[in-house]
């Protein structure tokens, strides 16, 4: 192994741009000439959209332009496109309606964009704001799920059925009603996925700029997904082609799902700097974030587990509500569907699952994909309702899922919702949890913590998800409107440093460090002469981006492919070199040999060779030593493990504090241990954070409740432990490493850890189930019998 | 308009300000010093902490003016060349950063606690830290940065 390379825990070759302030994020660019955006928003849930005056704003100071959803219009801009179609249980197309870049005759949620102010500095374009005349008269607004299903219901898009947007399933519907007519028991849960709000620390900005010598379009983006933005606004939008528009997203602070989209602001900005002929930059305020930015999760789902005498499971049927929000995101639709109800197998052998999805549309921002995106509401549903089964059958809440885990001898393992999962051992990754987590010694501490007036419990989740996304020909064939493979180009020059241009993108992963071990170990050169280019269209030859957790299984595979052209053609010079035969070169520690002899070339001389091709096989091969793949996966990974939570609560006010927390996952094989803990770490921070503190508020007017850092409750450094987290991996079969992603595992195993032991430490209250966020409020009102506190 | 002047990482900087204009606006757009981040309009991230006559101060919550005649150490000020102040160089032996954004203010306040307490215990880190708010790190590997930097800090002394 290279010193630096595959399983060594390499401090980051981004770290010091970062520490010094040197970090080049999208909204520390001012250039030249550069105008400030400003863009108008609705204070209205749901109101109709008439003239907008513009005249007395246009007047005011530093005022350079002002533009409405008319003048859009004007232009032909298209609206935003989604990139999921979903079919409902007849076959029929979703309801899809139409997603203007600025709202045109209507208004659909707070925040909905309504005009944009572009002025010298963003204080004047704030300032000429106030001065719009704007004609809006309000219409009842629906933000509940339920309430959106009545009939009466204010409708947010005619043309559909009601606010229904699709009406899905999955499954075999006649196995389950059979499985459930022979059930010994049956568990049931009624449950709440909270809304969420991503909250990456750098908030959304964008400069668009055009160029009038060669009509080039670039836009600097907080994005995921550079290509995927230049491909939607490129084709859908604005109507630029690729070869004038360049997307570059640099440092982006963190992105969580939030910043994969294709927002509105991208595609005013870069439509604008043309039309004023400047450059336009929009950074959002955190205030802008939580109306305009994608929100996650947001279900409302019944479940029902029926149970043979010994506690195995025999069916499962599941019905969700999920929310769409107001208009239809980039990938909103493929979340509630493949990647949640393609997950209810879980870690366990149910042979009968059916499914049935209702999306639906109200007057709150789009719903699309956060940390895990569909596979922490399926392991929240499985691992609450599989201790609700424990109750029930008086069994053990770690026996009843020994019972009924796949074997690891099962593998591959084809489950009864679609997925075919290709490695994994439950039991290792729960054994290696309750170890780590010292679970025997739970009693002791619990009647500890009673001795000094404080509720412990205790909580295991067991899951597994779908991550590496995705084979494209499965992908397309769900609806996907893309492919899902990635792309590498590795460059070696001259002297023997290396570039390599990914098409994914890193906003805190460390994908500068990983890769680069991926090429030191394959090449044997140090990590001083990699560089890792991600973010711009003009320098990467194609690329989907980050988001799946899928860097390194399909980002990182595209990467080994590339690497293996080069070795390939190096080898093909040293033979020439060498005067050997190709298949007697061997390669190795970053040195080439004829097997039998002493001759032997380095890397850096074959190199060389390759650029000064003096001596070189001309008339077989090109010069250069640069070498592109495009890595379409076989299959998605199955990343799981195990998660234990204990908390104590005190009774007096309801607070909860997670006080010990162990992690134990099997991601495949690890490339950067110390990257892959940080992974788990902020992973299952989120989590933490999504079942304790943060939750995403709509009154009954669509007004948003929780639109400031002041009511939504961010996990801070005091309210969480330092967590135990272990790896125990198997390997995924179908890519070269091995390696199957740690991206979300922390995010969609720990909410229902931490849950399952606030109800345990409660159980002396006759609480079956408690919604998240499970707040001082809620568990209050359960210790002191206040229903409506409990229930809030 | 009114002019401030202040001494920022060594050097007198002046220039003229609106009334209304933030400490972290001068830094980042009249100065072109963006190491110091904005992350909310609430005063609640901390991204945006530099010290202010030795003291950690939330620079989106400090008007320009009221800084005149101040001198202010931002990110950009910590390290000396290319080698790393002890709490910075602390962050990247522990992995205490992940996407950099919170990064810059994290830094900035545990200087801070580090000149007050060479020895923190991982309790005293997480009071401290309270107002600064990382989305990527869970916080884990920050406290332990925090806990080392402050030792090395001490050593250097
Ligand atoms: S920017 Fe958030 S506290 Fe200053
Ligand atoms: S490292 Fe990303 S917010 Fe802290």
């Amino acid at each position: 192994m290279a010193v630096d390379g595959i399983g060594a825990a390499v401090k980051r070759k981004e770290d010091f741009r970062f520490l010094t302030g040197r970090g080049n994020y999208t909204d520390d660019l001012a250039r030249p000439g550069q105008a400030h955006a400003y863009v108008v928003r609705s204070q209205a849930a749901h109101a109709t959209l008439g003239k907008i005056g513009t005249a007395k704003a246009l007047k005011a100071p530093g005022v350079v332009a002002v533009f409405t959803g008319a003048d859009l219009a004007a232009d032909n801009i298209g609206g935003l496109p989604c990139g999921w179609g979903i079919k409902n249980k007849d076959g029929s197309a979703m309801h899809e309606p139409a997603h203007p870049v600025l709202a045109v005759g209507k208004v659909r949620h707070v925040g909905d964009p309504i005009a944009v102010v572009i002025a010298e500095t963003l204080a004047q374009a704030k300032d000429a704001a106030e001065l719009l005349d704007i004609d809006m008269k309000e219409l009842p607004a629906v933000a509940n799920m339920r309430e959106a299903l009545k009939p009466g219901a204010p409708v947010v898009h005619d043309g559909g059925s009601g606010n229904v947007c699709f009406d899905w399933h999955l499954g075999d519907a006649d196995a389950v009603a059979a499985a459930f007519k022979k059930a010994h028991k049956v568990a049931k849960i009624d449950l709440v996925n909270n809304r969420l709000v991503a909250n990456a620390m750098e908030p959304r900005a964008a400069v668009g700029e055009f160029d009038r010598a060669t009509g080039e379009y670039t836009l600097y983006t907080t994005s995921q997904n550079p290509h995927v933005i230049r491909l939607l606004m490129g084709a859908f939008v604005l109507h630029i082609p690729e070869s004038r528009l360049r997307v570059f997203a640099p440092d982006v602070g963190g992105g969580f799902g939030s910043k994969i989209y294709h927002y509105a602001e991208e595609a005013i900005v870069t439509w604008a700097s043309a039309k004023v002929g400047r450059p336009v930059k929009w950074t959002a305020e955190r205030s802008e974030s939580f109306l305009s930015d994608a929100h996650g999760r947001d279900h409302v789902t019944h479940a029902e587990l029926a149970l043979d005498k010994d506690g195995k499971f025999l069916a499962l049927k599941v019905d969700t509500l999920s929310n769409m929000g107001a208009y239809l995101s980039t990938f909103a639709p493929a979340i509630p569907t493949y990647l949640y109800a393609t997950l209810l197998a879980g870690v366990y052998t149910t042979p009968a699952i059916y499914a049935e999805v209702k999306a639906i549309f109200t007057n709150t921002v789009p719903v699309d994909a956060y940390r895990g995106a569909g596979r922490p509401e399926a392991a929240f549903l499985l691992e609450r309702l599989v201790d609700i089964a424990a109750a029930e059958m008086g069994m053990d809440r770690v026996e009843i899922r020994r019972r009924n885990f796949i074997p690891s001898n099962a593998f591959p393992y084809q489950t009864p919702v679609a997925l075919q999962y290709d490695s994994g051992d439950y039991n290792a990754t729960l054994e290696g949890a309750l170890k780590l987590a010292d679970y025997k010694g739970f009693e002791a501490r619990r009647a500890d913590a009673k001795k000094r007036g404080k509720l412990r419990g205790i909580g295991i989740s067991t899951y597994v998800e779908a991550c590496g996304i995705a084979p494209s020909n499965i992908a397309g064939a769900l609806g996907a409107r893309a492919g899902l493979y990635e792309c590498a180009n590795v460059r070696v020059h001259p002297t023997g440093s290396i570039t390599l241009f990914t098409g994914c993108h890193s906003h805190g992963q460390g994908h500068e460090t990983t890769y680069a071990q991926l090429i030191a170990e394959r090449l044997g050169v140090g990590l001083d002469q990699i560089e890792v280019s991600h973010g711009d269209t003009n320098k990467i030859p194609f690329g989907m981006g980050t988001y799946g957790s899928r860097s390194l299984a399909v980002g990182g595979t595209a990467v080994v492919k590339a690497l293996d052209k080069i070795v390939d053609k190096a080898k093909k010079i040293a033979a020439h070199l060498m005067e050997a035969a190709e298949a007697d070169i061997e390669f190795k520690d970053g040195k080439f040999t004829v097997a039998g002899t002493d001759k032997a070339k380095t890397f850096g001389e074959i190199a060389l060779t390759a650029y000064v091709p003096h001596n070189f096989p001309l008339d077989k091969l090109e010069p250069g030593l640069d070498e592109t793949a495009f890595y379409d996966p076989k299959n998605f990974t199955f990343p799981g493990g195990a998660h234990i939570c204990e908390v104590e609560i005190d009774p007096e006010t309801g607070v909860t504090k997670v006080v010990n927390f162990t992690a134990v996952d099997d991601v495949g094989r690890v490339i950067n241990p110390m990257i892959v803990e940080g992974q788990v770490h902020g992973g299952v921070a989120q989590g933490i954070g999504q079942a304790l503190y943060e939750n995403c508020v709509y009154d009954d007017n669509g007004q948003l409740r929780s639109g400031s850092y002041m009511d939504y409750q961010m996990p801070r450094a005091d309210d969480l432990p330092s967590f135990k987290v272990a790896t125990a991996i198997t390997l995924c079969t179908h890519n070269p490493l091995g390696v199957k992603g740690v991206g979300e595992v922390g995010a969609i195993g720990s909410p229902p850890a931490v849950i399952n032991a606030v109800v345990d430490a409660l159980k002396d209250h006759g609480v079956r189930h408690i919604d998240m966020p499970a707040s001082p409020q809620k568990i209050w009102g359960i210790i002191n019998g206040n229903r409506r506190m409990a229930a809030e | 308009m009114p002019k401030v002047s202040m001494t920022v990482n060594g050097k007198n900087v002046s220039a003229e300000v609106e009334g209304r204009t933030l400490l972290v606006q001068l830094l980042r757009e009249k100065l072109g010093m963006t190491g110091t981040h904005v992350g909310c309009d609430t005063s609640q991230c901390g991204a945006c902490v530099v010290h202010v006559d030795g003291k950690s101060v939330k620079s989106c919550t400090m008007l320009a003016v009221q800084a005149d005649g101040a001198k202010i150490t931002t990110i950009e000020g910590l390290a000396t060349g290319n080698d790393l102040h002890p709490m910075q160089a602390a962050f990247k032996e522990h992995h205490g950063l992940q996407c950099g954004f919170c990064t810059p203010g994290m830094v900035m306040s545990a200087v801070e606690l580090a000149k007050h307490n060479s020895n923190p215990s991982e309790h005293e880190v997480r009071e401290w830290l309270e107002g600064n708010i990382c989305r990527c790190t869970g916080y884990h590997n920050i406290v332990k940065a925090v806990q080392a930097g402050a030792k090395a800090m001490a050593a250097a002394k």
